[in-house]
């Protein structure tokens, strides 16, 4: 029996097309499979625990989809629920999922899967030699390990599998793998295992695969040969050049994707149009590891940061606007901890030139002079109390430093009053590694409830 | 003079995780595809990240006419001194670099 899952989007909280979504529900699929997390937007969110989408858009588009489903009695699987994939997001989801189901006049029945880890325990897995660096990872300690105020592990399909197995209406599931919310379902019933993993990969980001990206939905059907994609919005087209260049997405390896408990390899797949917008995949390959292992990620306090802009329009300025921040940098570092006590060790003052290379710092190339330069001013400390210290000590000589000491004394621009904004605490990411489990279920938890209309709770 | 942005159909880059970050470019032809690969050696683009050339991989796919390029990040994403959260911006620096005239 093939096992058809839908992808309404790359992740939740980013829309779908809704013509394209009911078209894919009228074909009845097995499971609708979406992610809700990712790293891509920074550490602040696993440092803190919270998600990056707003709440309401969450709940309109989580409401909209168990709607959908719920009218078929389709099963819908959350992974990596609230960006970060904590205890804490898959909490805050569970209460939007409550809100939803009541808005639907609705009970349901919710499997949740957690992945977050104590620092105790991987601090202990880390003494028993059970955890293993992947490629351009920091250096690790147990001092690293307490640092983090978040750390996941990421759930394979053994572990999404067993919240399936419990047919619960919903799964919502901490951090796991963009591909274990899609491949789980077609791994359980027995269909060929390369092409499950494969044919998530390409279904992870939704019609990122297609040629019309932003349409969302996409149905991917998995049986014991291969697996066949196909976009669900009318103009939308899957072509074997769109599909496998998705293999190339946010991959460092174009051929290998590790996975708990084995690697993806897709060296002799064959991708061939079945019709013009639906592509087969056969031929890929999984490779079973010798010790099942799932990736960490953890992140943990920077310090806090206060920031000021000040805007150079003055044409000689903004032809010296490196050596001016330069001369100003090297007369605060003097000044900060003359004036405050301040161990140098303790903070950092930075200058970021908005026009000339901010964004690619000593990489830029071009030498092109702009209109007017933004100064972006960056005061990293042990405290917000000091880092907005050193912001105000700053802030009189961003309004007047001069390019030489004999000069009139210029005054730029502030666009604001006070000068200096609170960013409030700033986080690392600190692990990039693999812990060995004997159990895949040994550092997750799977519990069941009900929401919605008549819970038990 | 040309850049490699004019031979080619698009240069993409992206994190790969906070760690890493990998740089398709989409060559288009196969043409473009042979005249790219042999203007972009190892050590250009390893230059013009100011990387070690041995932290660069390579994946030249014929197939679909893409050179990947993937190596660590500069600063970690997010770290105090990285810049650019996605790491798309990279892209125009491979974009941006000059072909010699043959």
């Amino acid at each position: 029996m093939p096992t058809r899952v839908l992808v309404p989007s790359g992740v939740l909280g980013l829309g779908f097309d809704r013509d394209a979504l009911r078209a894919g529900i009228e074909r009845c699929p097995d499971l609708i499979s979406i992610d809700g997390g990712s790293t891509d937007s920074g550490p602040h969110y696993l440092g803190t625990g919270t998600s990056k989408y707003s709440r309401a858009s969450t709940l309109a588009e989580w409401r909209e989809l168990l709607e959908a489903a719920a009218g078929k009695g389709i099963p819908v699987v959350l992974t990596s629920a609230g960006t970060c994939g904590t205890d804490a997001t898959v909490d805050w989801m569970v209460e939007i999922t409550d809100e939803a189901a009541r808005l639907l006049g609705r009970t349901l029945r919710v499997a949740t899967l957690k992945s977050s880890q104590t620092n105790e325990s991987v601090e202990l897995a880390f003494a028993a030699n059970g955890i293993s660096p992947l490629a351009h990872g920091p250096e690790l300690c147990g001092k690293t390990i307490g640092n983090c105020t978040n750390i996941v592990a990421l759930a394979g399909i053994e572990q999404i599998g067993a919240a399936i197995r419990t047919d619960a209406d919903v799964v919502i599931a901490g951090r796991a793998t963009d591909t274990a919310g899609i491949a789980a379902l077609p791994v359980l019933n027995g269909e060929h295992v390369g092409c499950a993993w494969h044919g998530a990969k390409i279904g992870e980001c939704g019609a990122l695969c297609s040629t019309r990206p932003m349409s969302g939905v996409i149905e991917i059907d998995f049986d014991e040969g291969g697996c066949s994609v196909e976009p669900m919005a009318a103009a939308a087209r899957c072509t074997p050049g769109s599909v496998s260049a998705h293999m190339l997405y946010e991959n460092s390896d174009p051929i290998r994707l590790q996975e708990p408990g084995g690697t993806l390899d897709v060296r002799d797949a064959a991708y061939r149009a079945l019709s013009d917008r639906r592509v087969r995949i056969e031929g890929s390959r999984w490779l079973p590891s010798p010790s099942y292992r799932v990736k960490l990620e953890g992140a943990g306090l920077a310090g806090y940061q206060t920031t000021a802009l000040v805007m150079l329009r003055n044409e000689r300025y903004v032809a010296n606007a490196e050596a001016w921040a330069s001369r100003l940098g090297e007369f605060l570092e003097r000044e900060i901890p003359a004036r405050t006590g301040f161990d140098p060790e303790t903070f950092s003052v930075e200058f970021r030139l908005i026009g000339i290379n901010a964004a690619l710092g000593e990489l830029e190339t071009k030498g092109n002079l702009p209109n007017e330069v933004g100064v972006l001013f960056i005061a990293t400390s042990e405290t917000q109390e000091r880092a907005t210290e050193i912001a105000k000590l700053a802030n009189p000589f961003l309004l007047h430093f001069p390019l030489s000491d004999g000069e009139e004394l210029p005054t730029f621009a502030f666009p604001f009053s006070p000068a200096e904004s609170e960013r409030g605490p700033t986080f690392e990411f600190l692990l990039n590694h693999v812990m060995e489990l004997d159990d895949p279920m040994d550092a997750f938890r799977l519990e069941q409830l009900e929401v919605g209309n008549g819970a038990r709770r | 003079m040309a850049r490699v942005g004019d031979l080619v159909d698009r240069v993409r880059s992206k994190n790969a995780g906070p760690f890493t970050v990998t740089l398709d470019v989409f060559c288009g032809s196969e043409d473009a595809f042979r005249q790219v690969a042999d203007l972009l050696p190892n050590r250009a683009v390893a230059d013009a990240f100011r990387i070690a050339a041995e932290d660069l991989d390579r994946h030249e796919l014929p197939d679909l006419n893409v050179i990947k390029f993937s190596f660590p990040r500069p600063h970690v994403q997010g770290s105090r001194l990285d810049r650019d959260m996605h790491a798309a911006q990279f892209a125009v620096l491979l974009e941006e670099m000059p072909v010699p005239d043959r």
